[in-house]
């Protein structure tokens, strides 16, 4: 049976400087690739770089071979020798391989847990795999698996769902607050990266509309446009409460921008409609005594701060659950691999077909209820052996298959062509979801 | 009968008691099956109840409000009968944690409380008395929804206050939500106690001969009636929301407690059940 072989290396196991040095040079993964095609002992491979990790994955049929080849493929490539190399490298043999590819699919293995960028980056270098063809019957089954178990995670745990980013924690609190953003307006005091990336994620999320005000007209209006939506004039701030609902201020002003009592003469006007005040500066534009008005909301970058860390710690807690369903999928996994042998496939090929004809002939012996015994046993041997006259040529050709150098292709096509595994269908349907991605992304 | 009676509070009870424990663990595991569970159990209990009610009328041919625990059942059944209602139309599933364990307390008041009968049981029989006690149970079990989610208001609105986020942060909807439900419940709820008092100033009127006898129960009624009148008036007056109609809905059900339990137990009046 071929072996299943990953090496790698991530944020925890090489520093910065090892892994800028992969990242600069894998800025194009087919290169690697191509010599990974190259190389005899591999007969399938899989290679994936990003910012924070390199992993080669392959299958092989002689194990330390395969291995010696491809670290001494990784230490030409990054210029180092192997010596060097290793102590920066993690190798990983079959249910383990298949279990650490799994758990970076699902983000269980990166910087920031559950973050969701890792399953795409891992979705192109497997069309990378397939388009230079280095990817066969094992690594394609292993990378659609790897696909479904990321897909099963991110459903069945809370490992993606929590905010991380605060941009994401202030669209979050304000849906604790409003429900639907659908409606309601947003005013951008001042400028900045995080005030406007805020302003994006409260659009994405179905703001109407953006009101911004800055002491200089003119970037009042280049944001206004960026947005496509309206400027409101600096000294007429405290007015506009009258119409938004959601603040987000970010001035580089000394003193509050806002006091209390501005905002409280506002609210009988607003009919207490709640008012949502994310203050991103320092030193901070809104008076925190706003936070005490009823159906008024304060929040400042050290309260989005406190929830991303609630959140990150929550998505360690949930990692563990994402552990457990990581293993079971690998272990079936594993199971569907020994089914890729000459003889488990020959049995499931024997089981299907007795199951088919036992089933046939149980319905037909139904049917006639005047058979004599005699009958029903001629009946019994008519279908044996037509079964068997049928499967006898399929049996000698995957019995000679063994000897064959490509077998788990023949095997491969042998199931598929006799439907013997039965998550088959789940498959193409994800093979069909991957094509269409592509197409996306084409 | 009175065996059969017991069997079916028996099992309410339980049922009721299971919903709630179920209830509760969905608050701490978030799992879709756990609140399925519960519901069903909720569901099944509240199937139970109206059987055992239904034999109930069908053997004393009235009302089931002639005795203290039939009274506190019957109130348990139109909680848990509006709230899976309203489940059903807006689904907010935490409002059942809220909600079944005040079934369950009612259920046990009822099996604790004494069951003397009222002795003129001719008086049950009216049109008008029928429509008084309908309207008030229904109205009031949906206080009792509006009392939840009060309470559900106020949690919510702390943690995000204080910025402090527990583990009902997650569970509990968002404030918008909890604040139209006590909206809801209040065009709901106020239109059926206002009927109620009516009918049941009109059958005070037929019966008694006036329609007002400073019984220390009409006049908790008439206060309570004025708590959620000043409550809707303010929410469509002036936009009176969050907070302030949270707390409300919460004096106005706790007037409501005070009216039936209280009122009922301790003082006499033609609304009590205990004769001299």
């Amino acid at each position: 049976m071929d072996r299943i072989v990953l090496i790698g290396l991530n944020h925890k196991t090489a520093p910065i400087e090892i892994r800028e040095k992969f990242a600069a040079v894998c800025v194009d993964t087919k290169g690697p690739l191509a010599l990974l095609a190259q190389l005899r002992p591999l007969k399938e491979s899989f290679y994936l770089s990003t910012c924070n990790r390199m992993e080669v994955l392959f299958s092989t049929s002689t194990l330390d071979k395969g291995i010696s080849v491809v670290v001494g493929l990784l230490a030409d490539i990054y210029s180092q020798t192997g010596a060097a190399l290793k102590p920066y490298l993690y190798t990983y043999i079959d249910q383990e391989a298949v279990k650490h590819l799994f758990r970076v699919a699902c983000s269980l293995d990166s910087m920031v847990v559950g973050e969701p960028q890792i399953l795409g980056q891992i979705k192109q270098a497997y069309r990378q795999a397939t388009e230079a063809r280095t990817s066969g019957v094992i690594l394609n089954k292993l990378l659609h698996k790897s696909f479904s178990v990321a897909k099963r995670v991110r459903t069945e745990t809370r490992i993606g769902s929590s905010a991380v980013s605060v941009s994401y924690a202030a669209v979050e609190l304000a849906k604790k607050i409003f429900q639907k953003l659908d409606g309601k307006i947003a005013l951008l005091i001042g400028a900045g990266e995080m005030a406007e990336l805020a302003a994006e994620h409260l659009l994405a999320n179905g703001v109407e509309g953006i009101v911004v005000a800055n002491r200089t007209l003119e970037r009042a209006l280049s944001l206004a446009r960026r947005f496509h939506g309206t400027t409101a004039a600096w000294e007429e701030l405290a007015e506009e409460l009258n119409r938004v609902d959601i603040i987000i201020s970010s001035t580089g002003s000394t003193e509050p921008i806002l006091n209390a009592e501005q905002v409280k003469q506002r609210m009988r006007a607003r009919r207490n409609r709640p008012l949502f005040f994310i203050d991103i500066a320092v030193p901070r534009d809104i008076d925190p005594a706003v936070n005490r008005i009823d159906n008024v909301y304060l929040y400042n970058i050290d309260d989005l701060q406190g929830i991303i860390d609630m959140n990150r710690a929550e998505r360690v807690k949930e990692a563990a659950r994402a552990e457990h369903i990581i293993a079971a999928e690998a272990l079936k996994f594993d199971g569907w691999l020994r089914t890729l042998e000459v003889v488990p496939t020959i049995v499931s090929l024997r089981e299907k077909a007795e199951e088919i004809r036992e089933a046939e002939v149980h319905k037909t012996i139904g049917q006639l209820d005047s058979l004599s015994k005699e009958e029903i046993e001629a009946i019994e041997v008519l279908t044996q052996s037509v079964v068997k006259k049928l499967l006898h040529d399929p049996i000698l050709f995957l019995k000679r298959t063994s000897k064959r150098t490509r077998k788990d292709l023949y095997l491969d096509v042998a199931r598929k062509l006799f439907q013997l595994d039965e998550d088959q269908r789940e498959i193409e349907r994800e093979e069909n979801e991957l094509s269409l991605d592509s197409d996306k992304v084409s | 009968m009175n065996e059969s009676l017991l069997l079916f509070s028996a099992i309410t009870t339980l049922l009721y008691a299971i919903g709630t424990v179920g209830y509760l663990i969905y608050v701490i595991r978030s799992e879709s099956t756990i609140h399925r569970i519960a519901f069903w159990f909720l569901l099944a209990g509240f199937v139970s109840h109206t059987i055992g009610l239904l034999l109930l009328v069908g053997n004393i041919k009235q009302m089931p409000v002639t005795t203290l625990p039939q009274t506190f059942s019957l109130f348990a059944w139109a909680i848990v009968g509006s709230y899976l209602a309203f489940q059903l139309k807006f689904n907010i599933r935490v409002l059942g944690t809220f909600v079944s364990p005040l079934a369950v307390i009612f259920m046990l008041l009822s099996s604790a409380s004494p069951s003397q009968l009222i002795p003129s049981s001719q008086l049950f029989k009216s049109f008008w008395l029928t429509l008084h006690v309908a309207t008030m149970f229904i109205g009031n079990a949906i206080f009792a929804l509006a009392f939840c989610a009060g309470i559900m208001y106020l949690i919510q609105e702390r943690q995000i206050k204080t910025k402090s986020f527990g583990l009902l942060y997650r569970r509990l909807p968002s404030l918008e939500v909890l604040d139209s439900l006590n909206y809801v419940c209040l065009t709901f709820g106020f239109p059926l106690i206002t009927i109620g008092l009516i009918s049941g100033f009109v059958y005070a009127g037929a019966v008694w001969r006036s329609y007002w006898h400073w019984d220390p129960k009409e006049i908790l009624s008439v206060v309570t009636w004025l708590i959620y009148a000043v409550l809707l008036h303010e929410r469509l007056a002036v936009g009176w929301r969050g907070r302030r109609a949270a707390i409300m809905a919460i004096i106005g059900f706790s007037a409501i407690l005070v009216t039936f339990v209280g009122a009922s137990i301790m003082l006499k009046s033609h609304h009590s059940f205990r004769f001299g």
